[in-house]
């Protein structure tokens, strides 16, 4: 053992109905570094970050905080053991002041020395360099000084472990330089960070140290002068390099070269950066970049699901304008969302219902479809998508993910989109499915149907796009197609660099 | 830099700028009314009135500020005031001992807020649903006891309820020459007594903080260290306790007991909330505030009075509109602030 350990967490295991969210991970934290844990969507970072705090309990394994063995039940437990954390939403009262939020539950008294309070708040701050005032109302802060603020609670509790989870992900520019500062100050006196991320160039930027998980496994810790970026894409996606460099099966596609069905200029919404696209007829293209790239707003972007900001938008040459969902169903775009569960099925309606949902509403409300017409669809694309249910009035809760996913891309097809945007079709459903989802996708386009397919799986796309946009860090970086797609190219240009 | 800091005064907090704002606004009001319609407003015992007239009102809204920045809601209060002022005339006729009906008064108040504290936060519980349903059973529960008006005639009580504290360089001369004292009832003493109480539960007792804390983000205040659920259970039992309290200052100032005693009271009791500053979304609000907005949501059903407009429903529809300038006043101010604090 290393002598200055200072977070030992050894054989942990975590088992949820059906998954295996960690299997036998180790992780160590020494003092004074800062460690950054990496990982795609799945990976367990987060499941492991809530057993260290207390609010998950492990199946197996051991966790040690100073080489003593400790028991993490609760978050209090994780607090008196010294492990403080930050969550991206910060976890502090906007309505109360600085100083109350720094000091309110932890109380040993029943009266509440307010003067004192707000003395030691000052001095805490001041040492810490933030730029708060004790009596101020936290809400009245910006989100960087309210994150830095709970950082200044957590140092006060004589915290040796203070994990930050996510916590550059609403702020600006300046704000994370002024975050990272903090950070480097509370390293130089030996507190031990861990850094929950998904921006690269952060990770590089503070990090000493970087350990990778993948699919509930230890994919291994590196030092991060030695980790190139583009090896470490490369070990949270889950293949080698060189290993990539000779699969280069993907047949020549050649590009769609009908009319361009949408383009957008300059589009923003509320989630993302301004950017341009445009789709020809019948061409399948793709999204990629890690998650928290900006590949699913930027989508979202397209079809109006968020507050958009600015921009123009043309569908076949002529100016339109898409504020919300329903405008965009209007000129022939159809969306499959990422999260099924929560914005896609309607899981006690049944299959006939949720088939026939989007073309509902395509009609307005006053021309209702009638019953056997609406049987007839649901009929149709059972078979045709082969969708194994009971019956068509069977509540598409109790299907299977892959038959639920399929149920929602019935209701697109009904549709009769020009242009269809599937996000994530494939995530969690079985590899049967997959396949055939693929090939629909494929069929669709020689329908000249525009496709956009987005998935964390590089060689789905492949095998389906015939160009791919990469984000990183919410812009586009790069556009591949012909020669260039092929997985060592895309995870060049995602990890970006020279190397 | 740094003392200029420390010397700079902080800009208020919304709690402490929506009560500025009610404060600024009763007074406004009532020196207008002064200058208007002159006559009783002269007095100063017309202020007295009405706080003697609206003691229970005013003790039954801070309990419901302390539920309310608690993020929750308490609308039984009107019912258990009734049915204490019902169980202590009866208890009292019977020949019951007046200390004994104190303590009967606060112990029904405790046991509504018990109920209500263990349903809403250990069963979890929508607190309205609980409370509606305390509110039915405490109304049933008055009319069984009994339909007819009943009148107190125990006498220790009568001497009680006739005790008036008298303050003669208040008064003012009638027309016939006698100086008249301005006349406070024992009921407001023990009002002002429950405004400062909760007002120093709030501020400077950490389980007041606590109330504060759950209201702003119960999840973060979970974090925070703060057991929830027993403050939220404690927040009802106060609120509980304190419309004992308000039950047997309604009895005081009327002295008989009837069904359909304090009925609507607890809307009342939430308007004053609401115009003193407190937000149905829990968090912010304070109990002074809540006092002058019960003095403000009374003085405009006095001066719709003074004005000639005698029929009831004129005290509904100045009430209803009052409540809305309220809300859309706070919801603007805190809305500005919400742009200004953006746009630094």
């Amino acid at each position: 053992m290393e002598e200055n350990c200072l977070l030992e967490l050894r054989g942990i295991d975590k088992m949820f109905p059906g998954v295996m969210a960690l299997n036998n991970v180790d992780f160590t934290l020494r003092k004074g570094e800062i460690h950054a844990l990496m990982g795609e969507n799945g990976a367990g970072k987060s499941t492991l970050i809530k057993i260290l705090t207390g609010v998950y309990s492990m199946d197996a394994g051991t966790i040690l905080v100073e080489g003593k063995n400790v028991h993490i039940g609760s978050p209090q437990d994780a607090q008196n053991n010294g492990i403080s954390t930050v969550y991206q939403e910060t976890t502090l009262c906007p309505n109360l002041t600085v100083a109350e939020n720094m000091f309110i539950g932890r109380e040993k008294s029943l009266l509440v020395k307010q003067k004192a309070y707000e003395k030691r708040a000052e001095e805490i701050l001041e040492s810490l360099q933030i730029p708060a005032r004790a009596r101020q109302q936290l809400g009245n802060c910006s989100l960087a000084v309210q994150q830095m603020v709970a950082i200044a609670r957590a140092v006060d509790m004589q915290c040796k472990v203070l994990i930050l989870d996510e916590p550059t992900s609403s702020l600006d520019d300046k704000e994370v330089n002024m975050l990272f500062k903090l950070m480097r100050d509370l390293k130089s006196r030996g507190v031990g960070i861990i850094f929950v991320t998904h921006f690269l160039e952060q990770v590089y930027e503070v990090s000493d140290r970087i350990t990778v998980l993948r699919n509930g496994e230890l994919v291994g810790e590196f030092l991060t002068e030695e980790l190139p970026q583009v090896q470490l894409v490369a070990k949270m996606i889950g293949k080698e390099l060189d290993e990539l460099n000779n699969l280069s099966d993907t047949e020549e596609r050649s590009a769609a070269s009908g009319e361009v069905f949408y383009q957008a200029e300059g589009l923003s919404s509320s989630e993302t950066l301004p950017f341009d696209f445009s789709i020809r007829k019948g061409e399948v293209n793709g999204f990629t970049g890690l998650l928290g790239s900006g590949r699913s707003e930027s989508v979202r972007a397209i079809f109006g699901a968020d507050k958009v900001g600015g921009g123009t938008v043309k569908i076949k040459g002529k100016n339109v304008k898409i504020t919300k969902p329903v405008d965009a169903m209007k000129h022939g775009i159809g969306y499959l969302a990422e999260d099924r569960k929560r914005d896609g099925i309607i899981a006690d309606l049944s299959v006939r219902e949720n088939i026939i949902i989007a073309m509902q509403v395509m009609n307005g409300f006053f021309k209702p479809i009638s019953r056997s017409e609406s049987e007839a669809f649901a009929d149709e694309y059972i078979k045709a998508l082969n969708i194994k249910t009971a019956s068509r009035e069977t509540p598409v809760g109790a299907l299977s993910g892959g038959n639920q996913q399929k149920v929602i891309l019935a209701r697109w097809l009904l549709t009769h989109p020009d242009y269809l945007i599937l996000d994530e079709p494939t995530r969690g459903i079985d590899v049967g499915t997959k396949l055939e989802i693929q090939k629909l996708v494929l069929k669709l386009a020689e329908e000249d149907v525009s496709v956009t397919f987005i998935s964390s799986e590089i060689e789905e796309m492949l095998r389906t796009c015939s160009r791919l946009i990469v984000m990183r860090d919410r812009h586009i970086v790069g556009e591949l197609k012909g020669s260039d797609l092929n997985q060592a190219q895309v995870m060049k240009t995602i990890a970006g660099g020279e190397s | 830099m740094k003392n200029q800091n420390r010397q700079r005064r902080e800009p208020l907090t919304d709690t402490q700028l929506l009560m500025t704002i009610t404060i600024c606004i009763f007074l406004a009001m009532y020196i207008l009314a002064m200058l208007l319609l002159k006559g009783g407003f002269l007095h100063v015992q017309q202020l007295f009135d009405l706080l003697n007239d609206n003691a229970s009102l005013i003790i039954v809204s801070c309990g419901l500020t302390i539920v309310m920045i608690g993020g929750g809601i308490d609308i039984s209060v009107g019912a258990v005031t009734s049915l204490v002022v019902m169980s202590c005339v009866l208890f009292l006729n019977r020949g019951g001992n007046l200390f004994l009906s104190v303590l009967l008064a606060l112990g029904i108040g405790l046991a509504f807020g018990l109920v209500h504290g263990f349903l809403v936060s250990y069963l979890e519980i929508q607190p309205f649903i609980v409370t509606l349903a305390g509110m039915f059973f405490a109304r049933g529960m008055t009319t069984i006891l009994s339909i007819d008006p009943q009148k107190a005639t125990h006498e220790g009580f009568k001497k009680l309820q006739e005790a008036k504290i008298e303050i003669p360089w208040l008064g003012y001369v009638a027309k016939n020459g006698n100086l008249i004292p301005a006349r406070m009832e024992i009921g407001v003493v023990v009002a002002l007594l429950c405004v400062i109480g909760v007002f120093i539960l709030l501020k400077y007792v950490s389980l007041g903080r606590g109330f504060y804390a759950m209201g702003g983000n119960q999840t973060s205040s979970l974090m925070l260290g703060i057991n929830v659920k027993k403050t939220r259970f404690l927040s009802y039992l106060l609120s509980g306790l304190l419309s004992g309290i308000s039950g047997f200052v309604f009895l005081m100032h009327t002295g008989a007991g009837n069904a359909t005693n304090a009925a609507a009271m607890e809307m009342d009791a939430i308007a004053s909330s609401i115009i003193g500053g407190t937000l149905l979304t829990g968090g912010v609000g304070n109990v002074v505030g809540t006092f002058f907005g019960t003095l403000t949501l009374t003085t405009i059903k006095k001066i719709v009075v003074s004005s000639g407009l005698n029929d009831p429903w004129w005290q509904k529809i100045t009430t209803g509109g009052m409540l809305c300038f309220f809300i859309l006043l706070q919801s603007v101010v805190l809305r500005q602030r919400e742009k200004r604090k953006k746009s630094n």
